[in-house]
């Protein structure tokens, strides 16, 4: 049951990272897009990372998105740009499969053996995930949460000074 | 049974797609949104293995390439909104005025 969910995510997850690269007009790569982000949630949620998959659909599925299909619809690209590749598309193509081959060949050789850590489904039940995020991330990771805030920041003023008509 | 290998492979296969938009497509905001496919493929692997060793940093860390990311998509998009109203097009081959 398990295995028939991840392949047929997979498959779903694959054909439309695939088409985000090929669909002529960006709205449509745009929904494609989100169709990636969904799987990716659901194997969030296979994973037992309930938190992670809310976070990637509030985040990225709807904060991100929206973002970028505001951006598409407001510099009017649906029918200004066509579909047009670059000469390397043959380049482009061969080294999309060397780097494929080449992380399968890492996959393969490396060992992914390191289990038993403390974190196990039991502690996730009892506890709750976002419990676990939580009590880590204001412990162990306190400064680098402060410092993503900072960097929230400059990109706030960023934007808003990079999109002021008179700079 | 799905294994942290199917997983793995299932990542790379969507890095190496993300690798093949941002390298052969000229429009810059598709080629954006194969940057934002490679990053969620990292974030499958961050949270795989993550759920294999049996530790909760690499969820933390996945917290941090959203975090990341949001402020890219819109630093990104609002450089998208300026070139535009310069040059008319977001083509990467316009991209080329500190070329000398």
């Amino acid at each position: 049951m398990e295995a028939i969910l991840f392949y047929l995510t997979a498959l779903v997850s694959i054909v439309a990272a695939f088409f985000v690269t090929k669909c002529r007009n960006p709205v449509n790569s745009a929904l494609c897009l989100v169709t990636t982000f969904l799987c990716l949630a659901v194997f969030y949620v296979m994973l037992e990372a309930p938190f992670m998959a809310a976070i990637q659909i509030m985040v990225y599925a709807g904060a991100i998105m929206v973002l970028i299909v505001f951006v598409i619809m407001l510099l009017n690209l649906g029918s200004a740009i066509k579909c047009r590749y670059t000469h390397g598309l043959l380049g482009g193509g061969l080294l999309a499969v060397l780097m494929l081959f080449l992380t399968n060949r890492m996959i393969e050789n490396g060992q992914a053996t390191a289990t038993g850590g403390e974190v196990t489904s039991e502690l996730i039940k009892s506890y709750g995930h976002t419990e676990l995020i939580g009590r880590a991330m204001f412990t162990d990771f306190l400064l680098p949460f402060e410092i993503a805030s900072v960097l929230l920041l400059v990109a706030i003023v960023g934007a808003v000074v990079l999109s002021k008509r008179n700079v | 049974m799905i294994s942290v290998y199917h997983y793995l492979i299932l990542s790379a296969i969507l890095f190496s797609i993300g690798t093949f938009g941002v390298l052969t497509r000229k429009n810059a905001i598709v080629v954006f949104m194969c940057i934002e496919v490679m990053l969620n493929s990292v974030n499958l692997t961050f949270i795989a293995l993550s759920r294999h060793v049996g530790n909760m940093d690499g969820q933390i860390f996945v917290f941090f390439v959203m975090t990341v990311a949001a402020a890219e998509a819109a630093v990104g998009l609002a450089l998208m909104i300026a070139f535009f109203r310069n040059k008319e097009s977001i083509e990467v081959d316009d991209f080329n005025m500190l070329k000398w």
